[in-house]
């Protein structure tokens, strides 16, 4: 067993995960632990939803999850660093199925130079130009 | 009005304080809104209605026709459109309409930009040859994806308007490739 650390979309869960030349497997209390889903007999579970997982080869293997299958599984993209003991999930399709569906603008929350935490919900009740720049 | 640069703040303060804006001007190191938006290069805008919705999805605009040469479409057009939606003159277009011009991220895209997530981290860990090695992964899966490959240049050390962001541009236009067709101006 080696420690992993689980980015769940930039944010870290330090897991206890089984490296081979099949990938990378976690135990269900990391899953848990790292991106909020419960194995149960019904299946990969979150909130009112659950997954089957039962006959997806590859997925599980002695009570262990690989990662990338499950990645797969929630359709979510999957980067990992073996050498440098870290993997990344990103988001969910859903999350644009979601936006174009409802045509709602995603919220979000951000600092500003000085610190301070701003959230375009602040501003129902207004037009909003939103413009993302860079300095690159 | 709220601005946000996908960029480290010590990359974007000197604009930022330059401009002194009396509107929300945010960072976005990890690049959030790439993600939560669809945004495949900078700048792009998106008009938000009062009830939070989505009434112009992603498009290319600059403040100086200069820039919008570079996109092929009219900075004059675009502002006056603009001014027209915030007097609330311009018919509000329809929920098919809006849709249509809103596309997903490729796959390729998506899986680029896990790895250019996991750079960061690294780059932040301080892990500087782990994490360019990642930077390259993205840019390499998904070349057309400019938040990776341009949005990785501040943090390789590389001048992101030098000789390789030149030939980085050449290239991808010889191609014939946007980033986004400019939305009608209508």
């Amino acid at each position: 067993m080696a420690s992993l650390v689980l980015l769940d979309v930039g944010q870290p869960t330090q897991v206890e995960a089984t490296i081979d030349e099949s990938g990378v497997w976690i135990d269900a209390a990391g899953v848990k632990a790292a991106l909020g889903w419960e194995l149960k007999p019904e299946g990969l579970c979150r909130d009112a939803t659950c997954i089957p997982v039962a006959g997806r080869p590859g997925l599980m293997n002695d009570g262990q999850m690989n990662l990338e299958g499950l990645a797969e599984l929630l359709r979510r993209p999957f980067a990992h660093s073996p050498e440098e003991g870290v993997a990344y999930i990103g988001p969910a399709m859903e999350l644009f199925d979601h936006t174009v569906k409802t045509l709602e603008a995603p919220d979000f929350t951000l600092p500003d130079l000085g610190g301070r935490f701003h959230s375009l919900s602040e501003h129902r009740g207004s037009k909003v130009l939103l413009a993302v720049w860079a300095s690159w | 009005m709220i601005t946000v640069a996908v960029d480290r703040a010590d990359d974007a303060r000197s604009w930022i304080e330059r401009a002194n804006p009396t509107h929300p001007s945010l960072i976005d190191e990890h690049h959030r809104l790439g993600e939560l938006y669809n945004m495949v290069n900078v700048p792009t805008v998106v008009w938000i209605d009062e009830t939070g919705r989505i009434t112009r999805p992603n498009d290319v605009a600059f403040t100086t026709e200069k820039g919008g040469r570079y996109a092929n479409v009219s900075t004059d057009e675009q502002m006056a459109l603009l001014r027209n939606w915030v007097r609330g003159q311009l018919p509000p277009p329809s929920d098919d309409e809006i849709r249509q011009r809103m596309a997903p991220l490729s796959d390729e895209s998506r899986v680029a930009r896990a790895h250019f997530g996991l750079g960061w981290w690294l780059h932040q860990a301080g892990r500087q040859d782990a994490a360019q090695h990642q930077f390259q992964i993205g840019g390499e899966l998904a070349p057309d994806d400019f938040m990776i490959r341009r949005g990785a240049m501040p943090l390789r050390g590389s001048d992101p308007f030098g000789p390789e962001f030149v030939e980085m541009v050449t290239d991808w236009l010889a191609l014939g490739h946007t980033y986004y067709l400019p939305l009608p101006v209508e």
